[in-house]
């Protein structure tokens, strides 16, 4: 018995899980149990796996029996396969928590929930074995089925044309995507002779070629991660899918993008040349400030939450540019310190955001209510929901205590290491990156502050959230389990660093034995005089200011309760109140330039009254620039490219006849 | 020892916080011609509403209630990791200038919330300016400060300082610009004059008074320290960074008294330019203010790459 065994069976789990229901009636309620029951355990396992790979800090390698003749599949599961394992693991684990109550209203709807069964269970299995991958062929495999299983999962609810069309556009551009990381992988195995991991670690490539070799993984795994300006599919292809998926897809299939890039970067290639670093840098910098921008502007929960991953896998990518810029330069340490940064916030996010889409299905299943502007007051009807959400939007939001912070402090600490390299440029461009987290981190919190503001607060501004309820005990335990982890990994920072230590040490050379140099209390990344920062004990501080306030609350009368003063202005009502593009308005107008803003106002007066109002027409159209610099673009030169090949169909069977003698008399010249 | 004096100095800064909001109320009258009051006005005004009874809007939740309790514990740990007297206190190492640009985010995220929480349109007004300004201003509070952190290569606050203080006095491009861009934050971020009128309830002009128009006694009594706090704390960072003289490196009662001194005198000066600041400009309009910020972010990167560049060589 080994980690490796472990995971194994977290993969049969989850694709018995899926498998399940197509044996018995899907309909049946216990079926339902069995599957998600199974695919928790698969959860579960290969977290299991994981943690005992990093603990141990072991690397164990198989040969399957499976696979081509000449090329069984090679499994090899160390420290980075290990902790992105106990990324999928957990928030799986969380998911099929959630899942049972939730999918219980498909279960009546049009679709047979067997669909999101049998996907679901794939889709789990291909993440988790895209990790144990050792060869090109095995990953490629493993890529699509995690792909095309999660193209079904978007498509569930296919009646929809908007759905069918997100699906659509998701597809093409996986596959797209996929085709970098193919051609990424072939260069390599050109050069080492082989498809396994093993031969490319050792092709020694030109700089030139691992520079093709770079940019084909960074487009590939950069798309399926949602870099800007490669994003377009996932503020479509989330927010449809049912909610538990939109959680596994944004908060851990973006992850697995992340580790393919960090493995094929940092370990397949190895050699890492500061440009790479720089690139990657200015890509994360406008995917985190595009997409924090973006989200600020939607008004549909999930879409905004799926352009908040946007700016998170920026922030990821900031950190891991940092990185190779100090690997490039030969800073080993600062290098592995970016690394740890990046990998954290990735760790983070999958938590976080996890536990926001939960959220967000939560609200779904009571009100129905995707739209911000017709929610509002859930935290008097929710409010276990209310309290679980607002804890991840506080980590989200990047805020101190929780584990948001954690990861974007490391990544400033990084960034303000700069003044050890030697070219003035670099020393400049990173501070520049550090300016865009920071706007980024405080645009977050403004974003955060609208959702929560907006759909929990205030009064209820439609009939649906009015009349919400709270969710079941199933739900509510999903999401806690992602709320303590956001807590546990925001007070206890020295302690999940200490535990990723393998990995800086597997990928760079070197661990990070400064940053918990000082004992548990204290997080000292480079060293205590450079910067320190103790979680536990700002948590031990707003426990005792808490426990100082119930003593002080116990004396404190029943407040007195009546209308809101609202500076004497008379009776409330709901319209009244501050509405999500009200209040993101500020900014879209500070912003202006970063979207494209399509508002129209008619006012019609009365013919008698010139000077008077009837009724006022307000339309607002916020988009996305990338849709008519980038995408339409290549679809018009896409359409007339068909176009001019479509001319030689001409319909008549002559003229195929020629075409096909042509052929054969091409081929016979090549031949011979 | 140690821990005792941290926890003397947070005490001080804490209790010493609505004194320097009485100097900067007084100077102010002194300049404008009208009686000023006592400078222990506002701890009548804070002992005042102490005793006074919590209304409670209907539609209060929990987190409008809590929400003051947050935002005062937040600037009191703000307070406790920022050098007054003494450097190297060991509460200093808690947190570094940055997890306390954390600690200024975190009271600010739950005080827009409450301005959401009741339903009135100001406190929504109030929420969405305040987010909008603070979304600017926090990105060029980094900045200054990451110049400072460059010149220092720390971004502990005790480090920082103690080096500005063996390196003497030395005119840096880069401090000059950073100091500015500071100050220009500062402004904007403690609600004053011209980006925030403090003493104004009027609904064009208000920002942060508009998210706490709900709150009553107790509540708005937290809240309304919390924001003295805030003030002083900008002061200080820039009285004792930029202008480190005096502080006691040692815990020595001399150097204590001297340090006490010191740091008195600074305020009070900083004080007197601030209300000479307020006096001579008229507040702007809320779609002006990006631009201030986005000057006083320009400002700060400026003095950073003028380190990076020039100084470092």
């Amino acid at each position: 018995m080994s980690a490796l065994d472990l995971a194994y069976a977290a993969v049969l789990a989850a694709v018995v899980s899926g498998l399940i229901p197509t044996l018995a009636d899907a309909r049946r309620r216990y079926v339902g149990a069995a599957a998600f029951a199974l695919l928790g355990a698969a959860g579960a396992l290969a977290a299991a796996a994981g943690a005992w790979t990093l603990i141990g800090d072991s690397v164990l390698t198989d040969r399957l029996a499976l696979g081509l003749p000449w090329l069984k599949w090679h499994a090899r599961l160390d420290a980075v396969g290990g902790f992105f394992s106990v990324i999928v693991g957990l928030v799986v684990l969380a998911a099929s928590v959630y899942g049972p109550t939730y999918v219980r209203e498909f279960e009546r709807g049009p679709q047979p929930p067997l669909v999101l069964h049998l996907f679901t269970g794939f889709f789990v299995a291909g993440m988790l074995l895209v990790l144990i991958a050792d060869d090109a062929f095995s990953f490629m495999v493993a890529w699509e089925l995690m792909s095309v299983s999660s193209y079904f999962l978007v498509t569930f609810q296919h009646q929809n044309a908007a759905n069918r069309r997100a699906g659509f556009l998701y597809l093409l551009m996986a596959h797209v995507g996929a085709l970098g990381i193919l051609l990424g992988f072939g260069v390599l195995a050109g050069f080492g002779g082989s498809f396994t991991f093993e031969a490319m670690r050792a092709a020694g490539l030109s700089s030139t070629w691992a520079s093709i070799a770079f940019a084909l993984a960074l487009f590939g795994f950069g798309m399926k991660a949602g870099m800007v300006p490669v994003h377009a599919w996932l503020p479509e292809a989330h927010p449809v899918a049912p909610s538990h998926i939109s959680a596994l897809m944004s908060g851990v299939m973006l992850k697995v993008a992340i580790y393919g890039f960090v493995r094929f970067t940092f370990d397949l290639i190895g050699d890492i040349q500061w440009q790479w670093g720089v690139a990657v840098l200015v890509i994360g910098a406008a995917s985190a400030l595009l997409g924090v921008l973006y989200a600020l502007m939607q008004n549909d929960l999930k879409r905004l939450l799926a352009y908040s991953s946007v700016e998170n896998v920026g922030i990821i990518l900031i950190a891991l540019g940092l990185s190779m810029i100090f690997l490039g330069t030969g800073h080993r340490n600062l290098g592995a310190i970016g690394l740890v940064a990046a990998l954290y916030h990735a760790l983070n996010h999958a938590m976080f955001k996890g536990l926001l889409f939960l959220g967000a299905g939560a609200v779904l299943f009571r009100t129905h209510e995707r739209d911000l502007e017709h929610l509002g007051g859930l935290i008097h009807r929710m409010p276990a929901t209310a309290a679980l959400f607002l804890i991840g939007s506080i980590a989200i939001a990047g805020l101190p205590p929780l584990n948001g912070f954690v990861s974007e402090w490391l990544t400033f600490q990084t960034a303000l290491q700069a003044g050890s390299l030697e070219s003035g440029v670099l020393r400049s461009v990173l501070p520049i990156a550090a300016a865009v987290l920071a706007l980024t981190a405080a645009l977050g919190a403004a974003a955060f502050v609208k959702v929560y503001g907006v759909a929990f607060l205030g009064k209820a501004r439609g009939r649906h959230a009015a009349r919400a309820r709270e969710v079941p005990r199933g739900m509510l335990l999903g999401m806690g389990l992602l709320a303590a982890l956001c807590v546990a990994f925001g007070v206890l920072p020295t302690a999940v660093i200490s535990i990723m230590d393998p990995i800086p040490q597997l990928l760079v050379g070197r661990g990070l034995p400064s940053a918990t140099a000082e004992g548990w209390i204290w997080l000292t990344p480079v060293s205590p005089r450079v910067a320190s920062y103790s979680a536990p004990l700002v948590l031990l501080a707003i426990a005792v200011s808490y426990l100082i306030g119930r003593l002080v609350k116990l004396r404190e009368p029943k407040p007195r309760r009546t209308h809101a003063w609202d500076c004497g202005f008379g009776a409330l009502n709901s319209r009244m109140q501050y509405t999500s593009t009200a209040f993101a308005m500020p900014i879209r107008r500070v912003f202006g330039p970063v979207w494209k803003v399509n508002e129209q106002i008619e006012v019609t007066r009365p013919a008698n009254a010139p000077t008077s109002v009837a009724s006022v027409k307000h339309q607002l159209h916020v988009e996305d620039w990338s849709w008519n610099a980038l995408y339409e673009p290549v679809g018009r030169i896409v359409l007339a490219a068909a176009r001019r090949v479509g001319r030689i169909q001409t319909g008549s069977i002559r003229a195929y006849l020629v075409y096909s003698f042509l052929t054969l008399l091409f081929l016979l010249w090549v031949v011979t | 020892m140690r821990w005792v004096a941290a926890a003397v100095q947070t005490a001080l800064f804490v209790a010493a916080a609505p004194l320097l909001a009485g100097w900067i109320k007084r100077v102010k009258c002194h300049m404008q011609n009208r009686a000023a009051p006592s400078l222990l006005q506002p701890y009548r005004d804070l002992a005042k509403l102490f005793r006074k009874e919590i209304v409670l809007a209907e539609n209060a939740s929990w987190l409008f209630r809590t929400a003051p309790y947050v935002v005062f514990g937040a600037f009191v740990l703000a307070a406790a990791v920022v050098p007054l007297v003494a450097v190297h206190l060991p509460t200093a190492a808690i947190a570094d200038v940055i997890v306390l640009v954390g600690f200024f985010a975190l009271a600010r995220f739950f005080q827009a919330l409450a301005g959401l929480d009741i339903g009135t349109a100001f406190g929504g007004m109030g929420s969405s300016r305040e987010m909008t300004v603070a979304s600017l201003a926090e990105p060029a509070m980094l900045m200054a400060v990451f110049t400072l952190a460059m010149v220092a290569s720390t971004t502990n606050l005790s480090v920082a300082i103690e080096h500005n203080l063996d390196a003497g006095l030395v005119l840096r491009p880069s401090f000059l610009f950073a100091l500015l861009g500071l100050a220009m934050v500062a402004i904007a971020e403690t609600g004053r004059i011209p980006v925030d009128n403090p003493a104004t309830h009027l609904e064009l002009t208000m920002l942060h008074e508009a998210m706490v128009l709900e709150y009553s006694g107790r509540h708005l009594a937290l809240v309304e320290w919390a924001g003295q706090i805030k003030l002083m704390i900008y002061a200080v960072l820039i009285a004792n960074i930029f202008f480190p003289w005096g502080i006691a490196q040692d815990f020595a009662p001399l150097a204590l008294g001297v340090g006490m001194v010191a740091v008195a005198a600074k305020l009070a000066a900083l004080g007197i330019a601030l209300v000479v600041w307020e006096t001579v400009i008229a507040k702007m309009r809320l779609f002006r203010v990006p631009q201030f910020l986005g000057f006083a972010f320009l400002l700060a990167l400026l003095g950073m790459l003028t380190q990076v560049i020039l100084e470092t060589g």
